[in-house]
């Protein structure tokens, strides 16, 4: 009995005494699901590699939240190590100066290799700063791919369209046998951002918000008011239908085969799988030949890692440790295949390849090939303050657009104005 | 006069009574509202790392966007709906509940059951029932000829809003009311019925007046419903959507504030709601009470 106790004491302090060893880091995120799982699967590897550093993920809801929580949080002085940040967070996190350090610094401090064209050129300089250090580590990164139903197409006769231009023949085909040709999930990300990457088209000055504080979005084109006008005379003619603002409810039309293709991330596809009870490919995102000929790399989306100010030296040997487990080819593999996302390395990328991976299963190579083509002037993503609410006003504008209460022309004139106003508002606050 | 002193005099002992109360008032409710009053005259940066004072530029931003103006309009026609809708509705069900003779518990217990969900849970339930892809109610209302689709049509989304916060409503009202019938004497009803055949003038003429001060105290407590948790049924069930054409007062504060990081602006927005309701709470008391005899 005794000895036991003794034996039990023993032991007891001989793992606090481990455990206190390691440093324990926090890494706050917005994976729920199966998502959420895969996060915890490779922190536990993480942890079991090695035993100076123990990193914890915490899931603390969607996108929003997370970034909430983190401002909270750093605004009480205990901000995670870790925190994920989406896209259209960016510029929240990277404009205040000592809220997050750059990854790019951390990394190199610690005596870890660093070289920022190992990464995927569509990934690259999404969360960089105006001199193209990484701040943020790219982590969960989707570019926007177009799905469809093989099954439809064949019926009609066609192949998935690569242009608008085709699409309007091949939507009115598909419409002769019965099918709406078509559905998309985030009006801001598809419609607006990701036209502009792929266009080569610039969204807002100082390039595109990377070389200062811009004040202008230029939403307001002849391009975009182009582009827009189609959409709303294809909405007309039945070619597209248009269900409402919720991702699950445009993606769903085509899980019900309402729609016959669907514009999704390229992250939808491991979903897609277990939903969709038929065969379906997947194809690159559509250009308009009279925009660009040669149309280029769309943005990623998805949400970035980025390490925030106001910890020790030892906790940021252990983030740098992490991120250094978590560029590795293996672990970004490990991601890809899991969860769909694109793997954010050339070498990730290249072991999938050898693996075998895309001639067993094609359709996953989409994104990251789309994310590999020619980038352009205007492909390396933007930085726009406020910009949650901005496209807040996109979906809002889109809505009436296709409930036909306003025009394009009014609603590209209201986001520019909301989105001018949010620019100037975030200006002022950064100091 | 004297022998009617108070007999506690010493003037610390109550003040030590309700101190913890005052105390949970002012660290939970007086201490935050400041704080939004304060920030409503700031513009701040997410981070809290700079702050500038702008005056009453949050509030001129507010009363200059039509987003605003519209969302305004819509919090008082909807709120004044709810409000309406679940009291009258509630209002028949606790005079039938009442006048039934046999089962009188089967019927409350099945008029109060709904009242034990959350507001979110009713909206994610029919968000469900509603829905284009699965929603058996959504076909039914397509097959009867109404074009009916939430996710695109202000007026359907609207309308499913209102159904859905009324029915949430309704047991509360429904508890308050049985009781406020229960509570009139025996000896009143039966003096009425002796004097007055007609039952629906008996209602309006004796059990309605005695019912206002329960009415009453449920109008308040309906347009604070209205107003404020209706936000878990809007967050599940439109987001403010089509067009922004559902997004109350609250639902706004929600995102500028909390999806947006927009501080001073959504403070603004808090300040306006707060002085909203406490100006209706004081017409209510002030011009309604009144016609009111306890």
């Amino acid at each position: 009995m005794n000895k036991t106790l003794k034996a039990l004491t023993l032991s007891a302090g001989l793992l606090s005494g481990l455990a206190s060893a390691a440093t324990e880091i926090e890494w706050w995120h917005a994976m729920g699901g199966s998502l959420g799982d895969t996060v915890n699967a490779m922190a536990t590897e993480f942890n079991a590699s090695q035993s100076d550093y123990k990193i914890t993920p915490i899931y603390k809801g969607g996108y929003e939240e997370t970034i909430t929580a983190g401002i909270s949080a750093f605004r009480a002085g205990e901000a995670p190590a870790i925190i994920q940040i989406f896209d259209a967070g960016a510029a929240t996190i990277i404009n205040a100066k000592g809220a997050a350090l750059s990854v790019e610094d951390i990394l190199v401090d610690n005596g870890y290799e660093f070289d920022i064209n190992s990464y995927v050129p569509g990934v690259r300089y999404f969360y960089a700063d105006a001199n193209d250090k990484m701040i943020g580590m790219p982590f969960n990164s989707s570019t926007p791919v177009l799905y469809y139903n093989k099954a439809m197409l064949a019926d009609a006769g066609v192949k998935p369209p690569k242009t608008w231009e085709e699409f309007e023949t091949t939507a009115e085909k598909l419409k002769q046998k019965g099918y709406v040709a078509l559905a998309q999930s985030h009006t801001p990300w598809i419609f607006f951002e990701n036209f502009h990457s792929r266009h080569d088209l610039q969204m807002a000055d100082k390039d595109n918000g990377f070389s200062g504080l811009p004040n202008k979005v230029m939403y307001n084109n002849k391009h975009l008011k182009m582009h827009l006008e189609h959409v709303k005379a294809w909405k007309d003619a039945g070619y597209y239908g248009y269900y409402g603002r919720v991702w699950g409810d445009n993606e769903n039309a085509f899980v019900k085969k309402e729609v016959a293709m669907w514009i999704g991330s390229s992250g939808s596809f491991g979903g897609l799988k277990t939903s969709a009870d038929f065969d379906f490919g997947t194809s690159y995102l559509p250009y308009w030949e009279s925009i660009n000929k040669d149309a280029g790399t769309t943005f990623i989306g998805g949400a970035a890692l980025f390490a925030m100010a106001g910890h020790t030296d030892k906790e940021y040997e252990a983030v740098a440790a992490f991120f250094n487990y978590l560029t590795k080819p293996e672990t970004q593999y490990f991601w890809h295949r899991e969860t769909g996302y694109v793997p954010i390395t050339n070498a990730a990328y290249n072991l999938a390849k050898d693996d075998g991976y895309y001639a067993a299963n094609p359709d996953a190579e989409v994104g990251i090939k789309q994310l590999s083509l020619d980038e352009g002037e205007w492909t390396k993503g933007y930085r726009l303050g406020f910009y949650v609410q901005t496209r807040e006003s996109i979906y809002r504008e889109m809505d009436r657009i296709m409930s036909g209460e306003t025009t394009v022309e009014a609603a590209l004139k209201a986001i520019e104005t909301d989105a001018n106003r949010n620019l100037e508002r975030f200006a002022r606050t950064v100091k | 006069m004297a022998n009617k002193r108070v007999q506690f005099s010493h003037p610390i002992i109550p003040y030590l009574f309700i101190a913890p109360q005052m105390l949970i008032i002012a660290i939970f409710f007086i201490w935050p509202a400041l704080q939004a009053a304060y920030l409503s005259f700031m513009l701040e940066d997410p981070w809290g790392m700079s702050r500038e004072f702008v005056g009453l530029e949050n509030y001129q931003y507010l009363f200059n966007s039509a987003e605003y103006l519209y969302s305004f309009g819509f919090s008082i026609v909807f709120s004044a709906l709810v409000a309406f809708l679940s009291l009258g509705t509630a209002l028949i069900l606790a005079v039938k509940a009442n006048a039934v003779l046999h089962m009188q518990s089967t019927y409350r217990v099945l008029i109060t059951w709904v009242y034990a969900i959350a507001p979110a849970v009713a909206g994610i339930t029919a968000y469900f029932i509603f829905n284009r892809h699965i929603g058996v109610m959504y076909d039914f209302l397509n097959s009867l000829g109404w074009q009916f689709n939430p996710e695109a049509d202000a007026v359907d989304a609207s309308a499913l809003l209102i159904l859905v916060s009324v029915w949430k409503q309704i047991p509360v009202n429904f508890v308050f009311f049985l009781a406020g019938l229960q509570g009139i004497p025996k000896a009143v009803r039966e003096a009425a019925a002796l004097d007055c055949a007609n039952e629906r003038r008996r209602f309006w003429t004796i059990t309605f007046p005695l019912l206002a001060p329960t009415g009453f105290f449920l109008l308040v407590i309906n347009i604070t419903y209205a107003f404020f948790d209706t936000f878990g049924i809007i967050d599940t069930l439109t987001q403010g959507t089509p067009g922004g054409r559902t997004t109350t007062l609250v639902y706004k504060v929600y995102q500028d504030g909390f999806l947006g990081a927009d501080l001073g602006l959504s403070s603004a927005q808090s300040v306006v709601l707060m002085l909203l309701v406490l100006s209706l709470t004081f017409v209510q008391f002030r011009f309604i009470e009144r016609k009111i005899h306890y």
